[in-house]
């Protein structure tokens, strides 16, 4: 069992208030899943930026002085955020890869990166981890969570979702691959690597490799249904919205809310609650093996 | 006399310690649950003559066991409402989720909007009154009772049925194993008006086709059919 939310906002005002509202939902959604939690917020961006969300253990050792020596590897300017064990650092688009690649030298962990995505994901129940974080105060224009009950994988900050496997792409899930081990030497020999044990990570690779191949987002959802087996309820984020999809089977629950102000996704309808003008929105349950899509 | 038991205020076990209490005293009451929030098992275990209105929208296993009692959710319910039904009504107002009344023994469980997949799965006496579309597997070995649907089924209806009776008026999109169209005789119209009525449904009972097992699958004797 694993709790998953998601926001889209539609009215400009309340970005703000995402951060609020969806650490609102988050934390309750602990008791489907109280052992980690994860966020994936999609906030500013600078064109020609890249952030990139890092994570370690020893922040107070791995973090000061690293946008310095990061600078000085890709010989480009570097910004830095510090929250609690994450960082978000900024580089030039055009020197992305060899940042990650001498983040992921240094031990870095690298939780994920786009033009407007960050990350913020760690072991503990989920209303401290939003305040490790103070995932409150973020702002942004949709953002996805999910709370964590392991079962396929170790209960560590890189078992924890969203999983991000592309710019600006993640994935949270509820469920269990049963062929995740079969996709991911697939995906390796088409040079798709994960960097987790974890069953949703490759899910979260096969749809960002669809979409590397030329697949919409949507496409690569409908995809899942085809060649993922297993039990999920699915809420990918991109950059431009999120998409839902559930398994044909659909046993784990999944229910929706619309008004003219957000789209809101949940496990539950609890969670929409304390949600504005939830007593007037449509509520509706995604129908099985179907896909949804919010895009601005 | 009517009580009002606003859950801003107070948990969920002293809600339904009031209504449970209230129950077992036979003492006809009324009572109106506010900002139930989704929270599950909302007046569950009820086993006397109380009317229960639960205003707004809940989650698992609302009005699980029920007995006697009549409660009507304003919103929609999550999984599993009024499962294993004993007696009384039970009605929702907006949609329910996935295997609402399942093993449901009687009484009526009317669902104004749509039910997701699993409505009535392995019901063995429950009448269903769903005004919307079912989802896939609904009717999943059902056993005993009525499930009446004014839209239209999943895929799957019925597969492994045993004796129930299914009534669809919409299209069916598939029927699962062993179920089977039959025809709509005088004492099915009469059974399905009657249940119409109970539910405040606008449909005729003409309208419907009637579902049931085609008794291939399970090992029925024809010869003791009184006993089923």
């Amino acid at each position: 069992m694993c709790g998953i939310v998601g926001l889209f906002l539609k009215k400009e005002e309340l970005r703000p208030q995402l951060g609020d509202m969806l650490t609102e939902m988050l934390i309750t959604m602990t008791d489907r899943g109280p052992d980690s939690a994860g966020i994936a917020i999609y906030g500013d961006e600078t064109k020609g930026v890249i952030k990139i969300t890092i994570q370690s253990d020893t922040p107070d050792e791995a973090f000061p002085g690293l946008d310095g020596s990061l600078s000085a590897a890709i010989n480009k300017p570097v910004g830095i955020k510090v929250i609690s064990t994450h960082a978000v650092l900024t580089v030039p688009a055009d020197t992305e890869t060899a940042a990650i690649a001498f983040l992921e030298e240094n031990g870095l962990r690298i939780m994920g990166s786009g033009q407007s995505m960050e990350i913020y994901k760690e072991v503990g129940l989920p209303e401290d981890v939003a305040a490790r974080f103070d995932l409150r105060g973020m702002g942004g224009s949709h953002g996805i969570g999910h709370t964590r009950m392991a079962t396929e994988s170790a209960v560590t900050t890189m078992g924890a979702h969203p999983f991000s496997t592309a710019d600006d792409q993640c994935l949270v899930h509820n469920g269990s691959l049963s062929n995740h081990n079969q996709m991911r030497r697939t995906l390796a020999r088409k040079g798709v690597f994960t960097r987790s044990e974890n069953d949703t990570e490759v899910g979260a690779a096969y749809i960002s490799s669809r979409v590397a191949e030329g697949a919409t987002l949507g496409e690569a959802l409908e995809g899942t249904l085809e060649d993922l087996d297993g039990f999920f309820t699915f809420v990918a984020g991109t950059k431009d919205g999120f998409g839902v999809v559930r398994d044909p089977i659909a046993c784990k629950p999944a229910v929706m809310a619309e008004t003219d102000d957000y789209v809101a996704f949940a496990s539950e309808y609890r969670a929409f609650a304390d949600l504005p003008g939830i007593d007037g929105a449509r509520v509706w349950e995604p129908e099985p093996a179907t896909v949804y899509f919010w895009e601005r | 006399m009517s009580t009002t038991l606003d859950m801003a205020q107070l948990d969920l076990r002293a809600v339904n310690t009031s209504l449970q209490a209230a129950a077992k005293a036979q003492a006809n009451d009324e009572f109106v649950i506010e900002n139930p929030r989704g929270s599950h098992a909302m007046a569950c275990g009820l086993d006397g003559a109380i009317r229960v209105t639960v205003n707004g929208s809940t989650g698992y296993y609302c009005a699980g066991m029920n007995q006697e009692a009549e409660i009507t959710v304003t919103g929609s319910a999550g999984p599993g409402v009024a499962e294993n039904m004993m007696s009384g009504i039970v009605t929702i107002e907006g949609d329910a989720s996935q295997y609402a009344g399942a093993t449901g023994h009687g009484g009526l469980l009317n669902i104004k909007g749509n039910a997701s997949s699993r409505c009535g799965i392995s019901m063995k006496g429950i009448d269903i009154v769903v005004h919307g579309n079912i989802g896939h597997m609904s009717a999943f070995m059902a056993q005993k009772g009525n499930l009446v649907v004014l839209g239209d089924a999943g895929d799957a209806l019925g597969d492994s049925l045993y004796e129930a009776r299914l009534f669809v008026r919409g299209e069916v999109k598939s029927l699962g194993a062993d179920c089977i169209e039959k025809e709509m005789r005088p004492e099915h119209i009469e059974l399905l008006t009657d249940l119409l009525a109970r539910a405040g449904a606008d449909a005729q009972p003409q309208e419907f086709k009637r579902y049931g097992s085609a008794r291939r699958l399970y090992n029925f004797n024809i010869d003791h059919a009184g006993d089923y």
